[in-house]
């Protein structure tokens, strides 16, 4: 590909085409399988070999930006670098770090993949979740019909919110066409603070500094086999960070060092802690929970709500422990992927999901048994 | 015909009496004596909502006080197909508690304890009675508090701001109710509990709870709500901005913006808006101006005076007539006193107001400025403006006098003008206050046939029977084809009543 051309496919709009592909499938009854860059295709459940490639990367492109409204539209095949990118010029960011997790020099990650997985990154609990900043989005059901549901505001109630709705929907209810995100200021200054402590003392500390005024924007506790460090990131005016940073104590981490942190380390889990084969868990927890006594090393992160577990103990063990606590674990990477690797729902919440299922996608056709094996 | 008309029924027919008292005496099987009401003069108080121009008695009013109670009640009504309507304290804007003639009014009234307060945690479970600013008053020992804080907090319970998505003047840094609450009990039609959301993020399987809030009591009945606390900021200080131009009042809210700088709160009056404000509240506002700003910034001590200083240099900037940085908290609550005061000061120049709440994107402020002022002089009613600049929310207050023949007509055939202008410019009918009966009309508008076939799609995946709440939200095919069929929608057809 040229580099003319490689433009023009970063800016196309597929709709016509993709309701076309859809329509198709609908009236064949065949599956489809929804692909953006394939950087999360190994979350969640495998879709059926059977079930026909959808491939959304070509459907590209900012549609509006407008930094004095903070809110940004663009195409599910947009790349979260080329929205970086953009953002950055104008002083602003995607608030809740969207991990990209696609292999390095790989395909870049796109908005409706990470949209539709619905994953955050270190800055979640003081920040925003990806949920918390979709503004609105317009849908290709499993009817072959295009929907625009929520809008370009901050404010809007009109209608059910089936936009947050298709967040971590993994694209069983639709194809995200074009999504429109909040977006925030780039803080004007940041520091991260490291201090050496264990679990039990680590999460004590993060709920604590979490009730008081002060500007953190991450937490990350880990032990190398060093008997565990905590850093803390705070980030925004000046003035408040520097008073932050003598409120709290701790080593300072030079910028450079800190930011390949909290990107590569935590939000592309370059760490050493997620290398190896071992079965990945995500456990998310209310962030007071007292350290879990589960086998394998754990790494925290989100003040506590969210913990990493690198375990082969059995899945219903792991999330029996984790249930009486009032969390859920997913099996975020490895082990055996055909069962359930999301938490299982309770009988009533199956129903309503299996409801709405039926409501966007009554053949079933979008991305079958990703989720859970029931729909 | 510009009013959504709720059906009308009467009280005393004998057909609804007979299913009256056949279902009294089910309820009172199972509910204290003092839980059902069934007399007119007993119901009456529960004929309308905060929108006082919608008014149906209910066919019996119920006030349970246990989850099961709740439970029983919609279980009975299900089997009997009764409709009900779910009712918090009755604040809201948009008849969203609107009664059914033919339906059950299920107050949450009685259930109005804090279950637990984490300080650790910073939640707060609650039962869907307790009124918003108990929350905060209850975390205040923490120094915690709730954030959202819709201008009834005192009176309007969690339940309420649940089933609308209630806002308040902090939206652009802290969120909506969607961004703060949780956990939410719900019990549907059928009677089943279900637990939605959870203290942990990011619960398995679909956002139910972003569907559940702001669904205007039309997926399932709210019986207790998980919501999260903030840390109270350690400093607030405000700003007050003149203008003698609406236009340039606008831009300053853009560049304050485009600075990288997010206030805890940013509004904006018109002149009659601060004329009103400034004769009931006595806040010191500018009279002569043609818009006022209030911008507040909060956090720590630090933060605030940097951020303060470079605010008010934007203000100034942008042309600013004067502007006024708050020197303590008493003064930085005298000038919030007026732009809170808005609502009641323009109620005391006019026998009524009608209040609008589309939410458009900033950048067309100027445009729909000028349109409403057009609008408002051809159906003869003055328009006073109130705005949540910083989020695009536009509370345009219609005056008029509900005694004069035709003017309330007139009121809101201007009001769903208004509205259908904020969607013709990218924005939406409702940004906080909901669609309930008052704005089935412009659902028409902002939503095509087949997004509201999907709405419906998702009002059945909760309630098949489609019992709750009904005629609320999400308009009928059959009603939008004939709105859209009306030949006539503009101030004349109103003249002619």
């Amino acid at each position: 590909m040229d580099e003319q051309t490689r433009n023009t496919a970063a800016h196309q709009d597929l709709t016509t085409e993709l309701t076309e592909h859809v329509r198709a499938a609908a009236a064949a009854g065949r599956p489809l399988k929804l692909r953006g860059a394939g950087t999360k295709s190994l979350l969640g459940r495998p879709v059926a070999d059977s079930a026909e490639p959808l491939d959304l990367a070509g459907h590209a492109g900012i549609v509006n930006y407008q930094p004095k409204e903070l809110v940004i539209t663009a195409r599910c095949g947009t790349t979260l670098d080329a929205i970086d990118a953009a953002l950055a010029e104008q002083g602003q960011q995607i608030p809740f770090e969207p991990p990209r997790l696609g292999a390095r020099g790989g395909p870049a990650a796109t908005l409706g993949g990470t949209i539709a997985c619905g994953l955050s990154g270190p800055a979640r609990p003081y920040a925003d979740a990806a949920r918390d900043l979709v503004l609105g989005a317009r849908v290709l059901t499993g009817r072959a019909e295009v929907l625009r549901f929520g809008g370009e505001v901050m404010k809007n109630v009109a209608g059910y919110d089936c936009s947050r709705l298709m967040v971590g929907a993994f694209g069983t209810l639709g194809v995200l066409l074009d999504i429109s995100l909040k977006v925030m200021p780039l803080p004007r200054c940041s520091r991260t603070l490291v201090q050496a402590c264990d679990q039990a003392t680590a999460l004590e500390r993060m709920n604590r500094w979490a009730a008081r005024p002060l500007p953190i924007t991450a937490t990350c506790w880990a032990d190398a086999g060093d008997g565990g460090r905590l850093w803390v990131r705070l980030a925004g005016a000046e003035q408040g960070v520097l008073a932050a940073q003598s409120a709290i104590g701790g080593e300072p981490l030079p910028d450079d060092q800190a930011a390949t942190f909290w990107t590569e380390s935590i939000r592309e889990q370059q760490h050493g802690f997620f290398g190896g084969d071992l079965p990945l868990w995500r456990i998310a927890l209310p962030q007071a929970t007292a350290p879990l006594d589960l086998p394998g090393p754990q790494l925290l992160e989100w003040g506590g709500a969210q913990r990493w577990l690198r375990s082969t103990a059995e899945p219903a063990a792991i999330r029996a422990v984790v249930s009486r606590c009032g969390g859920h674990a997913t099996l975020f990477r490895g082990g055996e992927r055909t069962g359930a690797v999301f938490h299982p729902l309770a009988p009533p919440v199956l129903a309503l999901h299996r409801q709405l299922k039926h409501a966007f996608d009554p053949q079933g056709l979008l991305n079958p048994g990703r989720l859970y094996p029931e729909f | 015909m510009s009013l959504p008309q709720p059906s009308q029924t009467d009280f005393n027919d004998p057909r609804l009496a007979a299913t009256r008292a056949d279902l009294v005496r089910a309820l009172r099987a199972f509910l204290p004596a003092d839980a059902v009401l069934e007399q007119q003069e007993q119901v009456r108080p529960y004929e309308c909502d905060g929108l006082s121009v919608y008014r149906q008695l209910p066919l019996l009013v119920v006030l349970p006080r246990t989850v099961a109670e709740v439970q029983q009640v919609l279980r009975l009504c299900h089997a009997r197909a009764v409709p009900v309507v779910a009712r918090g304290a009755g604040t809201g804007l948009s008849g969203g508690a609107l009664p059914v003639g033919d339906g059950v009014l299920l107050s949450l009234a009685r259930f109005t304890r804090i279950l637990a307060l984490d300080p650790v945690a910073r939640t707060a479970r609650v039962e869907p009675g307790v009124r918003n600013l108990a929350i905060t008053e209850a975390a205040a020992a923490h120094g915690l508090y709730y954030a959202p804080d819709p201008s009834s907090q005192i009176a309007c319970t969690i339940g309420g701001n649940v089933a609308e998505n209630s806002g308040g003047v902090h939206c652009l840094k802290y969120g909506l109710t969607v961004h703060n609450v949780l956990a939410v009990t719900l019990v549907t039609m059928d009677g089943e509990l279900v637990e939605i959301g959870a203290a942990a993020p990011d619960s398995p399987g679909y956002d139910l709870l972003a569907l559940i809030i702001g669904s205007e009591g039309m997926l399932g009945v709210t019986v207790e709500v998980t919501v999260k606390l903030l840390p109270v900021p350690e400093r607030a200080q405000a700003l007050l901005a003149a203008y003698d131009d609406v236009e340039r009042a606008g831009q300053a809210v853009g560049d304050i913006i485009a600075a990288g700088i997010i206030p805890a709160g940013l509004e904006m009056m018109d002149g009659p808006a601060i004329q009103a404000a400034e004769a009931f509240a006595h806040a010191g506002y500018p009279t002569e101006a043609a818009a006022i700003l209030i911008c507040e910034i909060d956090g720590t001590l630090d933060e605030v005076a940097e951020l303060a200083q470079r605010v008010r240099a934007l203000l100034l900037a942008s042309g600013a007539t004067t502007v006024q940085v708050s020197q303590d908290d008493a003064e930085r609550l005298r000038f919030w006193k007026g732009r809170k005061s808005a609502f009641p000061a323009v109620g005391r120049i006019s026998p009524d107001y009608y209040c609008m709440d589309g939410t458009i994107p900033r950048r067309h402020l100027p445009q729909v400025l000028r349109r409403t002022a057009e609008l408002a002089a051809e159906y003869g009613l003055p328009v006073a403006n109130v705005f949540h600049a910083g989020d695009g929310n536009l509370h345009p207050l219609i005056l008029f006098d509900a005694n004069k023949p035709g003017e309330l007509g007139r009121a809101e055939a201007l009001g769903g003008q208004i509205l259908e202008l904020c969607v013709a410019v990218g924005g939406t009918i409702t940004g906080e206050h909901g669609v309930g009966i008052e704005k089935i009309n412009q659902m028409c508008i902002q939503f095509s046939p087949a997004e509201l076939a999907a709405f419906r799609a998702v009002k059945r995946a909760f309630d098949p029977l489609e019992l709750l709440n009904p005629g609320k939200g999400i308009p009928t095919p059959r009603h939008c084809s004939e709105y859209r069929q009306l030949p006539e929608r503009g101030p004349e057809a109103h003249h002619r009543q």
